[in-house]
């Protein structure tokens, strides 16, 4: 049907539509606080979970921690759809590239495939990334910007929060950390940028690689709950809804097969 | 103005106890002037799945014909129906293909997962960012009405009966407060053994 | 032919950099938005008053105990969401106009008066507004709660119950839903006061912050509730999400 890659076909209608004074729909954007930071046997990265729409919250609990190969891990910041479908390209690619080699991914072979694509779409395809993991060449941590260059760095923060987690990194970070210590300074940057940053909020995700594996902790820390219940919960009695029409459409019963001999064997002379 | 203040739309879904509903409003316009009130935006794909449209209204009947096309393809070649999941799966990228001239709507997904007669929802951008929820979702022209009243009604574990109650005042008193949307409802209520369709009387203004 | 297409490139470049004019000066605007959001409702013998208490501009946190709650007495106030600026020297330019009224006619202000006061005040900024969006609320001189929201020019209503401000399009359609009637056209809309107990009418207003909060980065931190009734004015803060 389709060969894959974008499709531009309703460029055409839509620039006409914007000349014609139409402004196009907002996308959900992460705002986001993203960090990462290298310790003594590995990589930790960090997320909050908030994605917004201009000033409302779309997505409570969301997941920037997307995973690229079982030994890479990369945080997305930006418009929530490139930066969900940017990874999940490159983590296709380098499975299909280890089937053909045998061998495991590559923390630049990811970096590499991520900035060539966003290079070619000189910025339009909007994700900056913090990717993480550990290789045969030991820990690597990079950042990727929208346009596709690359930063390599002991830590780093992107998105909207992206100050204030940096502020704990440069108050915090000394190299050799043990493994609590990196855990630690992460997720107090990550609450940095949730509590003083609007753009990110609600829970801290963690992702924690070795050499000896990975630990994913989603929703290491649940912060603040709804601080009130209400004491008159609201209950609605069935016929407050002013119904005109019904219509009941009883579904077939699934047919339950049950596995054994049946009690009774069938005549079958 | 924004292209999706042109049609106008209030679409809500929400989760129960091995149930979900979803609902729309009934109005079609184009921009304040109102020309049709039985104009429904959630469509079937099957029994246990529904998809809501909000946006521009054309945009939307191609959408569902190219979901109904492929769902067909789907059940020829796999001889079963779809599962919520990956029909989310497959809207998103069908919208994510358009990322740079993208189709004009944002859908809502409904349906229970077969066996465990779990729901599942899930909202997405025009571009096809999907956003999973267990509670409830909402698209259309007013969406913080409709996220207000249901942030504040929505209750875990609701019966079919009450979760009806629920989406009806969300989606009726959501979109009394926008211009776009509004002439009444109908509301969709998936259970494991069969589907309810109510329409509803709203303002009519 | 290359020579061609290298025209067309440059003068096609020329016309942009023109249009696009990258060196202008950023616009400046007098007026920001700083968010929060504002309720009040009223009942037959109590007017509850409610204000979010974080003061943000774009994506950042200005402060997160500010009040926007003119207090002009035991049982007369004006909520003012929008600019803080603008907020801050009206509530100073009220204040004055409330004593200079007292002096002058010998008698409180009224809520009624105290609303057409704030009404010809912002509309004499009618061409560079207050930006600020208010509520008067208070209660009359029969002891009933009365509500007056305003835009921010002046136009201004006597209602039940009003929110203003960022959290305004969260909140309003639930306080229509449960402080009008559940569905308008099943039963006959209620009077135009609310008709809720003290105690639930609060409830409300408590869980509509909560939930505001919950989807509007603006609203959060802390509430202030103010309670007022014939036996005084009660203050109580509930916490938000900090987030």
């Amino acid at each position: 049907m389709t060969q894959g890659g974008f499709a531009f076909d309703l460029c055409g209608r839509n620039t006409y539509l914007e000349r014609r004074g139409i402004t196009p729909p907002r996308f959900t954007k992460t705002g986001t606080t993203i960090a990462g930071l290298i310790f003594k046997d590995g990589v930790v990265l960090g997320a909050d979970t908030r994605s917004t729409s201009d000033t409302t919250v779309a997505d409570k609990n969301c997941e920037k921690i997307h995973y690229i190969a079982p030994n890479i891990y990369c945080c997305g910041a930006g418009t929530a759809a490139d930066t969900e479908n940017v990874t999940g390209m490159i983590s296709s690619t380098l499975e299909l590239h280890r089937y053909a080699t045998g061998r495991g991914s590559r923390v630049i072979t990811a970096l590499t495939l991520l900035k060539t694509h966003l290079f070619k779409y000189q910025g339009h395809v909007s994700a900056a990334l913090v990717l993480g993991g550990v290789d045969f060449n030991g820990p690597h941590l990079f950042t990727v910007y929208p346009h596709g260059s690359t930063d390599s760095l002991p830590y780093c923060t992107m998105g909207s929060g992206s100050l204030n987690a940096m502020a704990v990194f440069e108050d915090g970070y000394k190299e050799d950390l043990t493994k609590e210590e990196g855990m630690d300074l992460v997720t107090r940057a990550i609450r940095s940028g949730i509590f003083n940053d609007l753009g990110s909020g609600s829970n801290v995700d963690l992702c924690i690689i070795t050499k000896d594996g990975v630990e994913y902790l989603r929703n290491h820390q649940r912060l603040q709950d709804k601080t009130y219940e209400r004491k008159f919960p609201v209950k609605y009695t069935p016929g407050t809804a002013p119904v005109v029409r019904e219509k009941v459409f009883k579904l077939g019963v699934d047919v339950a097969v049950i596995e054994g001999e049946p009690e009774e064997a069938m005549d079958t002379t | 103005m924004s292209i999706f203040e042109y049609n106008g739309a209030a679409i809500v879904a929400m989760a129960g106890k091995e149930c979900v509903a979803i609902g729309s409003d009934l109005r079609f316009g184009v921009q304040f002037q109102t020309l049709a009130t039985d104009y429904k935006k959630v469509y079937k794909i099957h029994d246990k799945l529904f998809i809501g449209l909000a946006g521009l209204g054309t945009d939307a009947q191609t959408m569902y014909q190219k979901l109904k096309f492929r769902h067909n393809l789907y059940k020829l070649r796999e001889e079963r129906n779809i599962k919520p999941s990956t029909f989310g799966e497959l809207v998103s990228s069908m919208l994510y293909e358009k990322r740079f001239g993208p189709y004009f709507v944002s859908p809502v997904i409904a349906g229970l997962e077969d066996k465990t007669h779990t729901p599942y929802l899930c909202g997405m951008d025009t571009i096809g960012a999907i956003e999973t929820a267990h509670d409830f979702m909402v698209a259309g022209t007013a969406p913080d009405s409709l996220y207000g009243m249901c942030e504040s009604m929505y209750r875990p574990d609701m019966e079919p009966e009450e979760l009806f109650e629920t989406v009806t005042q969300c989606l009726m008193s959501g979109a009394d407060r926008d211009a776009l949307s509004g002439w009444g409802a109908i509301v969709y209520v998936i259970t494991k053994d069969s589907v309810v369709a109510r329409t509803l009387k709203g303002r009519m203004d | 032919m290359a020579n061609v297409a290298y025209q067309l490139g440059s003068s096609a470049f020329a016309a942009n950099s023109v249009h696009s004019a990258p060196h202008a000066h950023p616009s400046w605007s007098p007026y920001d938005n700083n968010g929060g959001t504002c309720v009040a409702v009223a009942g037959n013998d109590y007017c509850i008053v409610a204000s979010s208490t974080r003061l943000s501009t774009g994506f950042s946190i200005l402060s997160r105990d500010v009040s926007m709650v003119l207090k002009l007495s035991d049982k007369l106030m004006i909520l003012s969401p929008g600019f803080q600026a603008d907020a801050n020297t009206l509530h100073k330019v009220l204040q004055q106009r409330y004593i200079r009224y007292q002096f002058d006619h010998g008698r409180p202000l009224s809520v009624s008066a105290c609303a057409q006061l704030l009404g010809n005040t912002l509309y004499y900024k009618r061409f560079f507004p207050y930006y600020t969006f208010n509520i008067c609320a208070g209660l009359d001189e029969e002891g009933k709660g009365a509500v007056y929201s305003y835009d921010a020019i002046g136009s201004h209503e006597r209602s039940g119950y009003a929110v203003q401000g960022s959290g305004k399009d969260l909140i309003q359609p639930v306080l229509d839903n449960q402080l009008k009637a559940a569905s308008p056209l099943v039963l006959p809309p209620e009077n135009w006061m609310s008709s809720l107990p003290l105690d639930q009418a609060v409830d409300l207003v408590r869980d509509a912050f909560v939930s505001a909060g919950e989807r509007d980065i603006y609203t959060g931190d802390a509430v202030e509730i103010y309670i007022m009734t014939k036996e005084g004015t009660k203050r109580e803060v509930l916490e938000l999400k900090k987030d």
